[in-house]
């Protein structure tokens, strides 16, 4: 495949940055996108240009590292992490329009490279309990009811990658909040801290300067791991019940 | 935001309904907006009622444009840079939220002057509804600005009642077709009923 890219390029958290194009051919169809910048990246080292700086880890869809707008989509056109898009979902001879994450909140640090300790700020504030650790508790020591742990496990999903924010309009975290507070908040093991996890994690959240929710939906549709719209909902309820005290 | 539009919605259902009177002749109507200002006597004066009930809309008005306002503008600081690939984002009753409120506010001041004070009302019978609806909708600006209102608060409702109900929590895997489909329902209701009385005056079916 012959490749047209468009990359957001900017050399640092101060600079101007701008759209530059580049050429690749070569490319396998069966290549991740990722896999695919890295023939670009070793072309430009060769040339001895920069490389194309872009967030990348486990490269398996776990980890959350990996995130690009691509054509305008969060990790581009298929619901899935950028590392586990591949290339057969694109044309021969198509341009590709590549974009870090943007938001006020998620500071470009370089290229496609965006701050994202904002989520891990919002996580500190009560993303956890407290609980004494030590030697692993027994298995049903604690009984947690089947449809607590079902919706439980679908918000534990949330991989952090920030895809929510980068696909809502309004720049809001409120998908990756409430896929965290939602989490805790059904779990007994989290009951302790049910009322003040929900009002510190949303005073963080307000805090790094995400904007607000109205509901367009796009988070959902972009999330990679399918946590639900309704989950903003249940975080609001939750909100609304540690207000009532 | 949701408190605020759900009152308005509350408002608009009574108001779609009573209008469906100007279908039953000018004595209905008449008398019926003669005993909305009979409400609650003698417990309340003339016109008490009425003057509770618009003191109570003029404050979610209020209240529900300050909230967009400040909502917008959180919003807007969210996101500094904008994507250079541009894409069409949510849907278009989603999109259109901030305009078609701003078009639905100057309709109601519009729809004040025109059918509460008759300030701008051809005929401007005090106590006679009916002929004053039938002469604001002889003219044709009237009707378009009219028509464009009511699809205007048709999408407002389509996403604004959903959007209400996710807002307070009231959302949840199970309820949400539901709620989708109740929010297409008041969306359409509304803008239908709505949409009869310039449509039947238009059609000569009230005169």
């Amino acid at each position: 495949m012959n490749l047209t890219l468009r990359i957001w390029r900017q050399a640092g958290p101060d600079a101007a940055g701008s759209m530059t194009t580049y050429h690749v051919s070569g490319i396998s169809p069966d290549m991740s996108f990722l896999e695919m910048l890295d023939t670009l990246n070793e072309e430009l080292i060769t040339r001895g240009d920069q490389p194309v700086a872009f967030d990348h880890d486990c490269r398996e869809g776990i980890c959350g590292a990996c995130g690009m707008v691509i054509n305008g989509q969060a990790h581009g056109p298929e619901r899935t992490t950028t590392c586990q898009l591949h290339m057969r979902h694109f044309r021969d001879g198509d341009t590709i329009d590549v974009e870090p994450w943007r938001a006020a909140a998620f500071p470009v640090v370089k290229d496609l490279v965006v701050d994202r300790s904002a989520f891990d700020r919002i996580i500190g504030s009560g993303g956890y309990i407290t609980a004494p650790t030590g030697s692993a508790p027994d298995a049903h020591a604690t009984p947690v009811p089947k449809e607590a742990a079902d919706t439980a496990f679908e918000h534990a999903e949330c991989i952090g990658c920030g895809a929510c924010v980068a696909a809502c309009p309004n720049g809001s975290a409120m998908l990756f909040t409430s896929a965290k507070v939602v989490h805790l908040n059904v779990l007994p093991q989290g009951a302790p801290e049910r009322a003040s996890r929900v009002r510190n994690m949303v005073t963080a959240m307000d805090a790094e300067g995400f904007g607000g929710c109205t509901n367009t939906g796009e988070c959902a549709t972009a999330c990679p791991k399918g946590i639900p719209l309704p989950s903003i909902a249940a975080m609001n309820r939750e909100f609304l019940r540690a207000a009532r005290g | 935001m949701a408190v605020t539009g759900l009152v308005m919605l509350l408002y608009l259902v009574a108001h779609m309904l009573g209008n469906l009177k100007v279908f039953f002749g000018p004595d209905d109507i008449n008398g019926y907006a003669a005993w909305l200002r009979t409400i609650g006597q003698p417990f309340l004066g003339h016109e008490w009622f009425l003057w509770i009930a618009r003191s109570g809309l003029l404050a979610a008005v209020v209240l529900h444009g300050v909230s967009a306002y400040q909502l917008s503008r959180r919003d807007l600081a969210a996101r500094p840079s904008k994507y250079a690939h541009k894409r069409r984002r949510a849907s278009y009753a989603t999109r259109t939220m901030r305009w078609g409120g701003v078009i639905l506010a100057l309709f109601i001041v519009w729809h004040i002057l025109d059918l509460t004070t008759l300030t701008v009302n051809p005929a401007a019978e005090e106590g006679h509804p009916y002929q004053n609806i039938v002469a604001s909708f002889g003219r044709w600006y009237v009707d378009v600005f009219y028509v464009v209102a009511m699809l205007a608060v048709g999408l407002h409702i389509r996403h604004g009642f959903w959007s209400a109900a996710q807002t307070l929590g009231a959302n949840n895997a199970r309820r949400d077709r539901a709620l989708k489909l109740t929010a297409n329902t008041l969306a359409l209701a509304l803008t239908a009923g709505f949409l009869s009385v310039p449509v039947a005056v238009m059609t000569g079916i009230v005169k």
